[in-house]
């Protein structure tokens, strides 16, 4: 069975008066139906430009340098605008970050929700309010008929999540890219959120990429990771494995930082410095400088190379010696 | 609502009122208009008789007390010039004013919104920047000039359209109008164009500064990502959004446009308001500087009143209801 998405080699550049910024620089990974990828790095790793390179929405001064972005088998980075429209929403929809920017708020929610349905599908305007009304109703938001004469400020962060969700999956896509959706929301909201798509997406089979920078929140929901660091798949795997043993020392750092009933009272671990620019980038490994393994091995950069069990990491000294349970000790 | 309403008309009075005190201040201290209205060969008896004519015998606070008492009867002094009510030389003259006013708007508008968004939308791009630098010019050169040129251009040199006047005019609601007929048409064309160039520049650069604004907010791209057409991107979820600064700057220049179309008038000899006040000025014809100082304010504040109005329908965040508090 060929892969719904595959990403070959993608280079998304930002092309700014100081310089090339390499958001996206060579990265591959591939998904299959109803599968759900979490992207995970810091912000600035190119995983927001990953997803919206996928769709064809990277804004100038930034383009699609060289890669393909096979969907379905098609390649969406020399797929002309028509084709693009065609996919977006209807095959590949997105949910962006913040529920407060992402609604346009001077429509009405019922004018934003009827237009994404006419988008794709000659229909009436009737049916098209039907569909939008179902929508909201499966993504839990009660009094629909209220809600859609409604326009965003009148709804809460989380409210304004659902309604884009619901927007989302209003033409059943075969693949939903969530850029951080719950980062602006309260826990409790959050927690609800990952719930309701999670189900969503189980129920209709629409694979998953969920893009993030908490692994909190995506270890309960992921199939498999793919760790982010300046522009680069640095190592991926099954979530179990690459929670349970991280390879790379920064899916290690990432992993230690985050606060857990098991460790309570010992000082967390911190990765050193912060993420390098894009316009200046070290040498070799581009984690090198906050790396506590690294040695002159790592200024050259190691590729994405393959480790037992159908991952992949990129990185000269992974840490293979560790037990499994031994970084959660 | 309503509670809204009656307030934001309560502040209006109140800044019509102060308008009311600065202006009669103002203009009675430019000078005594019985100087210039009277012959020079005049005798003193003449003069004595005339500035008791007119009322300018009284002291300032009495002449100020009957201009109030007046007013508030709907009668804002005769001139002293022409000898009748100064509103009325006015109203006769309010219509060509708002004509042009109108159709310079329509031009600003109609031109300035959609070239706007386009530089915004394409802001590196050749037309872009042609756009652009040819706003500069709109509202650097001085209107007069412009005007001035337009006749030069267009009246003299190519012959295309008359040089001045307001041609043939025909009832239009009980209005005489220029628009309708090809003569008058033709007669509107070059000083509404004059009026509109500044203002066209002011909206361009707006609604281009805005475009560029709102065309990198996520609402816009999650449009995109819908699969909406470029077409129904730009023309519903950016269009809308730009509008209400937009909206702002028309009720504002709108105003000024009716209030100070004088340069234009005068130099397309448009027979308007704007001319009538320099020609009131010139003989210090009091009444007809007040009156029309007034109608102006009225003007202004009235249409600021709309805006406000049509603000909440743009911008459902500002719905009146919103606003009792």
């Amino acid at each position: 069975m060929t892969a719904l998405l595959d990403v070959r080699d993608l280079h998304t550049h930002f092309f700014t008066r100081d310089g090339v910024a390499k958001a996206v620089d060579g990265i591959s990974f591939s998904l299959q139906r109803g599968e759900i990828l979490g992207l995970v790095g810091e912000s600035g790793s190119g995983k927001s430009v990953t997803g919206f390179s996928i769709l064809g929405l990277v804004d100038a001064p930034g383009r699609v340098v060289s890669g393909q972005v096979l969907f379905d088998g098609e390649d969406v980075v020399t797929a002309g605008e028509g084709t693009l429209r065609h996919l977006r929403g209807k095959r590949i929809a997105m949910i962006f970050q913040d529920p407060m920017m992402t609604l346009n708020p001077v429509l009405r929610i019922d004018t934003q929700m009827i237009e994404a349905v006419q988008a794709h599908e000659k229909v009436s305007r009737k049916e098209a309010l039907a569909r939008a009304r179902e929508a909201l109703v499966a993504v839990g938001i009660s009094s629909p008929d209220e809600r859609l004469e409604s326009y965003p400020h009148q709804f809460s962060g989380g409210m304004r999540q659902r309604v884009a969700i619901a927007i989302a999956l209003l033409h059943k896509p075969d693949l939903i890219i969530a850029d951080e959706p719950t980062t602006a929301l309260d826990v409790t909201i959050q927690a609800q959120i990952l719930a309701e798509v999670q189900k969503l997406c189980a129920d209709s089979g629409t694979a998953l990429i969920w893009i993030t920078h908490d692994l909190a929140v995506v270890s309960g929901l992921a199939d498999r990771l793919a760790v982010m660091y300046a522009g680069r798949i640095i190592e991926e795997g099954t979530t179990a494995e690459v929670i349970g043993r991280p390879l790379h020392p920064y899916t290690k750092g990432l992993i230690g930082s985050v606060p857990q009933g098991k460790r309570h009272g010992t000082t967390l671990t911190q990765i050193r410095g912060m993420t390098p620019p894009l316009l200046d980038l070290p040498k070799g490994c581009k984690f090198r400088p906050r790396c506590p393994r690294a040695d002159d091995q790592c200024l050259t950069e190691p590729p994405l190379g393959p480790v037992a069990g159908g991952r992949r990491v990129r990185c000269v000294h992974p840490h293979l010696e560790d037990q499994e349970d031994a970084v959660l000790s | 609502m309503i509670v809204y309403l009656v307030r934001r008309f309560g502040q209006s009075l109140l800044a019509i009122a102060a308008m009311a005190v600065l202006v009669f201040l103002g203009v009675y201290a430019i000078g005594n208009p019985v100087d210039i209205l009277i012959s020079p060969e005049a005798t003193q008896a003449d003069i004595i008789a005339t500035t008791e004519r007119l009322g300018l015998d009284k002291p300032l606070y009495e002449q100020f007390g009957i201009f109030i008492w007046n007013a508030l009867h709907g009668d804002l002094g005769n001139s002293f010039v022409y000898g009748r009510p100064a509103l009325d030389i006015i109203l006769e003259r309010l219509p060509a004013t708002m004509e042009l006013a109108l159709v310079a708007l329509v031009i600003s508008v109609g031109f300035g919104v959609p070239l706007g968004v386009w530089a915004g939308l394409r802001p590196t791009s050749l037309a872009g920047r042609t756009i652009m630098g040819g706003s500069i010019l709109g509202f650097s050169l001085p209107n007069f000039w412009q005007g001035m040129l337009l006749i030069l251009v267009f009246a003299v040199l190519l012959g295309w359209l008359p040089a001045g006047g307001r041609g043939e005019t025909t009832e239009f609601l009980g209005l005489e109008v220029s628009f309708l007929t090809l003569d008058g048409l033709s007669h509107l064309i070059l000083p509404a164009i004059n009026l509109a160039l500044f203002k066209m520049s002011l909206i361009i650069r707006l609604a281009r500064a805005n475009t560029r604004e709102v065309a990198l907010q996520d609402y816009v791209k999650f449009a995109r990502a819908k699969g909406l057409s470029t077409r129904r991107v730009v023309l519903v979820h950016i269009l809308k959004n730009i509008m209400i600064p937009v909206v702002t700057i028309i009720g504002l220049e709108l105003g000024s446009m009716v209030a100070f179309a004088i340069v234009t008038e005068t130099v397309f000899a448009w027979p308007g308001m704007g001319k009538l006040l320099i020609d009131s000025i010139n003989l210090l014809d009091r009444p007809l500087i007040v009156a029309y100082l007034m109608l102006t304010v009225l003007i202004i504040v009235m249409i600021n009143l709309l805006v406000d109005v049509l603000y909440s329908m743009l911008d459902p965040r500002i719905r009146l209801s919103e606003m009792k508090g």
